[in-house]
């Protein structure tokens, strides 16, 4: 299974160490080189300095051979874009976006994304924290 | 009309402007509170500070009755998920998204925005109109139908010269509408009409047989 994920930061960097113990083979996307000191030493799949959003680099990543597409950059809406790019334009066929604002969540939910919210998500867990 | 900009920055600030005298109402969203003071201060209460893309700024300023969103922030990803979300969520009926990378266009349409604007594209167009040794110009897009206005022009010591255009091999997709000759009167062109140069063509195609057209009228 190819995954290619976009973002570098610690949930990127985890992930990819994650999957990439379990024999995923592994490519991460960041913007910025100095994000890949997050990966682990041990990390043994591909890390590429580009931007997400531009359709060839994407294309360069090997996104027309990938199973599953992760976007995880800080900006919702870059996330948003590069998710639609790669399920519309390159057919991927799992496509994962982060979505901080849980109301965009909510309308690309329905509009056929799989995206979730770590806001809703966090939020909803510390409170059965406390009411356990 | 109710027009909404997401953006306020000079692009939007000029639209603003151009916008008011037309007579339209408008309300300009953006992010920088400083932005937003000048605008208030020029135009008047018009300009509200927010994200744009966000879906309870939008209902704040009543996207629900909006005629037309456009966005032009310089970021093409918040210009389309502006736009996005004002189609999906508040069936806003026309959306108009700036862009900045020319690539974007077609990533743009298939995602359900009505009209890109691309400042690279446009100064690009005007230069193949400028530019006569161009052959090909393109003078009309007709995005719903995927087809477009094109003309051709006939180059000196072009091999087709002289032959008729029924020995042509023009593409399936392509329809010739119209001849400009150089020194005469404009006619309509007929299987037998024979190209001089100089000749302006003026043709209906697709964007994918625009090449071989144009290989076929000017052997180029």
């Amino acid at each position: 299974m190819k995954v290619l994920i976009m973002g570098c930061g610690r949930v990127g960097a985890q992930l990819a160490g994650l999957l990439d113990a379990e024999s995923y083979k592994v490519t991460v996307l960041d913007i910025s080189a100095s994000s890949f000191r997050r990966l682990e030493p041990t990390f043994g799949g591909t890390a590429l300095v580009g931007n997400g959003i531009d359709e060839e680099m994407l294309r360069r990543a090997g996104i027309e051979e990938t199973d599953i597409f992760v976007a995880l950059t800080q900006g919702d809406n870059r996330n948003v874009m590069a998710a639609q790019i790669a399920k519309h334009i390159f057919k991927v066929p799992r496509v994962i976006c982060r979505i901080y604002d849980p109301l965009r969540q909510e309308l690309y939910d329905t509009l056929g994304l799989e995206a979730f919210s770590p806001t809703t998500i966090f939020a909803q867990l510390v409170k059965e924290k406390i009411e356990s | 009309m109710y027009i909404i900009i997401i953006g306020g920055g000079r692009v939007g600030y000029y639209l603003g402007k151009a916008l008011l005298d037309e007579g339209h109402e408008i309300l300009i969203i953006e992010k920088n509170a400083a932005f937003c003071n000048i605008i208030t201060e020029e135009m008047g209460s018009v300009c509200i500070c927010g994200d744009g893309c966000e879906a309870a700024t939008l209902e704040e300023v009543g996207t629900g009755r909006a005629d037309m969103l456009v966005a032009v922030t310089g970021d093409d990803e918040d210009n389309l998920v502006a736009c996005q979300v004002a189609k999906y969520k508040f069936k806003v009926p026309r959306t108009i998204a700036r862009i900045r990378n020319p690539q974007n266009e077609h990533i743009f349409k298939t995602l359900g925005i009505d009209v890109t604007v691309s400042a690279t594209n446009i100064i690009l167009e005007v230069i193949e109109k400028e530019v006569p040794t161009h052959p090909l110009t393109h003078l009309l897009t007709l995005s719903d139908k995927d087809m477009e206005i094109v003309e051709v022009r006939i180059p000196p010591k072009a091999v087709t010269i002289g032959k008729s255009i029924k020995d042509l091999s023009i593409p399936a997709g392509s329809k010739l509408a119209l001849i400009i000759p150089k020194d005469h009167n404009p006619h309509l062109p007929t299987p037998r009409t024979i190209l001089r140069e100089g000749d302006q063509i003026v043709v209906l195609t697709t964007p994918e047989t625009e090449k071989n057209l144009r290989t076929a009228l000017t052997g180029i």
